[in-house]
């Protein structure tokens, strides 16, 4: 089947099963390799991608379900070779070890910042929770998306 | 400093099996290897780590250009074969680098494990970078710094006083030939300007912008995607397997050969319908196997006493056991366990492969580049030219990928499809069938004297391991053994190793043989520790901590312990503030003071001893790996709790920088320290003993 859906602001189209995940679409069909595996079952979020603006697991989320919508993934987040101010507060604290689960963080942050622009600790932590890292950077991921989020404790 | 423990345990970080899978040589590719006379290679390369003097360390490469170059525009190329898992290896690298070359830190490139460019550095283990690969990277490019230097003062090359002129001159081409100079002086401690600075990641932005390609990102023209047949349980033999439903599939290779079945194919998920296909109608022979709820008492059983395989017990003493209980006033016996855990890396298991030309290179996730690639070697009899193994930086280790199983199985099947294949193991799959951090049953008995110093020490540990085994406790008669055992599961390294283990069974019992002194368990340990690295940084940790005063106020469910211990030459202490309420055990707090010689990156030392502690809450907390009828219960992150954002706790971080003292490695000491701070907390909240990490209060069979 053919599935159509704009991806970073580009509409693409890809003929695949449709129970095929998005993440393997985006990843074996697109070549957009940000977007991690991590689980397989929607519990480590390093495969988060957002769609229309929602972030998602797109480990579990079938391409049908993605069908008609934007999608952005982490290479899409910058503009014109701006990074995003979350993708900045990441470099700036030196938020990331190995930095496997850093999109899936990022796109997470951005989501968040979307609906709550300057989000309490508690609230950045409940948004965050889903998401793992295994070096277990926790403090500075907070205090990235503390710094994004304009409080610089 | 000479390593005690060798002697115990030769191979204490490596997992020393042979590839899983040997396959055949067709005639055609015979005829060109006994051609070509390599026969002797072959066999000579079945045990990488037997040979050579890389062995988790820095070997020291013969020539200077074999570690750097330096490039016309005046940038440093430095060659290692060490890889980057997250513990900050590559920046420490360059950091060592720009300090000994007096450059700017941007102006250094770290090429890192591909096994075609740099030298054998050893495996990536043991906190071996620090003390080993970084004083080879300083020496060489100190050497050529002096090289500069002398260029410099010679009138005829007066003009050339920069880098870039020295790597077009003869002289540096010279001197890329010669043995590494031995006496190239490196700057000391009081003179830098890089090293001891905090730097972060100078990646951050390929990080952060998804461009980073990490080993199960890589894509080659016309790749496949792959799938292995996993066994249905532990032990469990392939009788039969039907290849003809998957090979009529549609753009599907499907491959079988010994116990190795899998398919390639042009996405991930046409390759697992292939094996799907092939898992309908296979069949297996099935095995016993244990189950995790008598875990102990099966190793027990399971003890090696008859030195198997050469696994006698090992046996280390000290004065006389006997006399010294036979002396004591008072004794304390007590057995402890330690779970198997899962490291649980974020990026699983993957590679990818591609033959050209009889040629085989494969991009992998592994903490061993070389070994990975005599793996190779010897499962597709190939000459040592005919292999490159790469090392993208890589997501996460922990020392869980010391091995090469998705490097061996890619190239099986991308050898079979005649086209690149990318494997990337499954969660479930890097549960399941990477290693676990052994299990460990531990058999204590210790004596007092009147005085509360301890006059005996007899520590038992069984299957564990032997990274930090030994009492770093001044006491006149020991026995320390240490006990194999068949285990029921596929155990290699892990963050710290059996030092966790061992140092968790020795500080809780020094709790309890404080408490049989009557005496505060920091007030018994000074009086019983003799290191003074060790004596500082209790000291430190416990004074930050506040430890007299939160021990004096007693508030109901809230308790406070400590546990120090010193491992790969770093020391560490923890204190650790814990509530205990509804029967659930959370940490309020861990304060902990960390000493590793002198530091070379505060930043990344911080990030290390950070997530080494809220890593080793895991461990302390959640993590057992659970087994029955060959399967695991709990392979998966919705069964398997590991520490998320709100169980990170208030920590409180202590470094002591020691600028007299060289550089220890940091990654992995501190995590020792985290659990039996825990377990004697919860004691002091409850009045009940946890004998068991992760820790409860109810003893297990």
């Amino acid at each position: 089947m053919t599935f159509r859906f704009t991806v970073n602001g580009k509409s693409r189209a890809i003929e695949t099963e449709a129970e095929r995940s998005l993440l393997e679409a985006l990843r074996e069909d697109l070549g957009l390799t940000g977007a991690k595996y991590g689980c397989g079952e929607g519990q480590c979020r390093a495969c988060t991608v957002l769609v229309d603006g929602k972030p998602v697991t797109s480990c579990v989320t079938p391409v049908r379900a993605a069908a008609g919508k934007k999608i952005t993934t982490i290479e899409g987040l910058a503009a014109n070779g701006k990074l995003h101010l979350v993708q900045q507060a990441f470099i700036e604290e030196g938020a990331m070890q190995c930095g496997y689960c850093v999109p899936g963080m990022i796109l997470t942050a951005v989501a968040l910042l979307e609906s709550n622009p300057h989000p309490s600790e508690a609230q950045i932590i409940d948004a965050m929770n889903g998401n793992l890292c295994r070096c277990c950077g926790y403090p500075r991921i907070l205090a990235a998306v503390r710094r994004a989020g304009g409080n610089h404790a | 400093m000479p390593d005690k423990m060798d002697a115990f345990e030769p191979e204490r970080y490596e997992l020393r099996e042979a590839p899983a899978h040997e396959f055949a040589l067709s005639r055609r590719e015979f005829a060109e290897f006994a051609g070509a006379g390599l026969l002797i290679t072959v066999t000579a390369a079945v045990s990488p780590a037997q040979r050579g003097p890389g062995r988790g360390g820095g070997s020291e490469p013969a020539t200077l250009g074999a570690r750097l170059h330096l490039s016309e525009d005046g940038t440093a190329t430095i060659l290692t074969g060490k890889v980057e898992v997250g513990q900050g290896s590559r920046l420490e690298i360059a950091m060592a680098a720009a300090e000994e070359l007096r450059i700017p830190l941007e102006r250094v490139r770290v090429v890192m494990a591909d096994t075609e460019l740099v030298p054998n550095d050893g495996i990536t283990a043991g906190s071996r970078t620090t003390p080993s690969t970084i004083p080879a990277v300083r020496r060489a490019a100190a050497a050529a710094r002096e090289l500069l230097l002398k260029a410099a003062i010679d009138p005829e090359s007066k003009k050339k006083f920069d880098y870039a002129a020295l790597a077009r001159s003869a002289g540096m081409a010279a001197a890329y030939k010669d043995t590494l100079p031995a006496g190239a002086v490196v700057t000391p401690v009081r003179d830098w300007q890089v090293l001891g600075t905090p730097r972060n990641r100078a990646d951050g932005r390929e990080i952060v912008t998804g461009a980073h390609r990490f080993p199960s990102d890589i894509q080659r023209p016309e790749m496949l995607y792959g799938s292995v047949l996993r066994p249905p349980a532990y032990g469990a033999i392939l009788v039969s397997a039907d290849l003809t439903a998957a090979q009529k599939m549609q753009g599907v290779t499907a491959v079988r050969e010994g116990a190795f079945v899998g398919c390639a194919a042009r996405t991930s998920l046409a390759a697992r319908k292939a094996v799907e296909t092939i898992r309908a109608n296979a069949q297996w022979e099935r095995r016993d196997h244990p189950a995790s709820d008598r875990l102990f008492s099966y190793l027990k059983e399971k003890a090696v006493q008859d030195g198997q395989g050469g696994r006698r017990p090992r046996v280390q003493s000290k004065g006389s056991i006997e006399q010294g209980l036979g002396q004591s006033g008072k004794k304390v016996r007590a057995a402890y366990q330690v779970a198997y855990i899962q490291h649980a890396p974020m990026e699983p298991r993957a590679a990818v492969a591609e033959w050209r030309e009889g040629r085989l290179t494969v991009w992998t996730g592994t903490q061993n580049p070389h070994g990975v690639r005599d793996q190779l070697l010897q499962a597709f009899h190939l000459a040592p030219d005919k292999v490159r193994v790469i090392v993208p930086d890589t997501g996460g280790g922990f020392g869980g990928k010391h091995t090469g199983e998705a490097a061996i199985e890619a190239a099986r099947l991308a050898k079979e499809a005649g086209r690149p294949v990318s494997l990337r193991w499954t969660r479930v799959e890097e549960f399941t069938w990477a290693y676990f951090r052994p299990a460990g049953l531990f058999e204590i008995e210790a004596g007092l004297d009147g005085e509360g110093l301890i006059t005996a020490w007899d520590f038992a540990v069984y299957n564990a391991g032997t990274a930090g085994i030994e009492s770093p406790y001044r006491i006149a008669n020991t026995r320390t053994r240490f006990i194999y055992c068949d285990s029921p599961l596929r155990e290699g390294s892990y963050r710290g190793i059996a030092a966790t283990a061992n140092n968790f069974a020795r500080e809780c019992c020094m709790d309890e043989l404080a408490e049989a002194a009557g005496k505060d368990p920091l007030e018994f340990r000074l009086a019983n520790i003799e290191n003074p690295r060790l004596r500082d940084v209790l000291l430190a940790a416990t004074k930050r901590f506040e430890w007299q005063q939160r021990r004096k106020s007693r508030r109901p469910g809230i308790g406070a312990g400590l546990a120090c211990g010193t491992e790969k030459g770093s020391y560490v202490a923890s204190c650790a503030e814990v509530e205990v309420k509804n029967g659930q055990l959370k940490i309020r707090e861990i304060t902990m003071a960390f000493e590793c010689g002198v530091i070379l990156n505060p930043a990344n030392l911080r990030a290390q001893v950070e997530g080494s502690i809220i890593m080793g809450l895991g461990g302390a907390l959640t993590e057992e790996i659970q087994f029955e009828n060959g399967r695991l219960k709990n392979g998966s992150f919705a069964k398997y709790p590991v520490p998320r954002f709100r169980d990170a706790p208030r920590m409180d971080i202590v470094l002591l920088n020691r600028p007299d003292l060289a550089p220890a490695g940091a990654g992995e000491t501190p995590i020792i320290a985290v659990a039996p701070a825990v377990a004697g907390a919860f004691f002091d909240a409850t009045g009940e003993r946890a004998r068991s990490m992760p820790v409860r209060p109810i003893r297990r069979t």
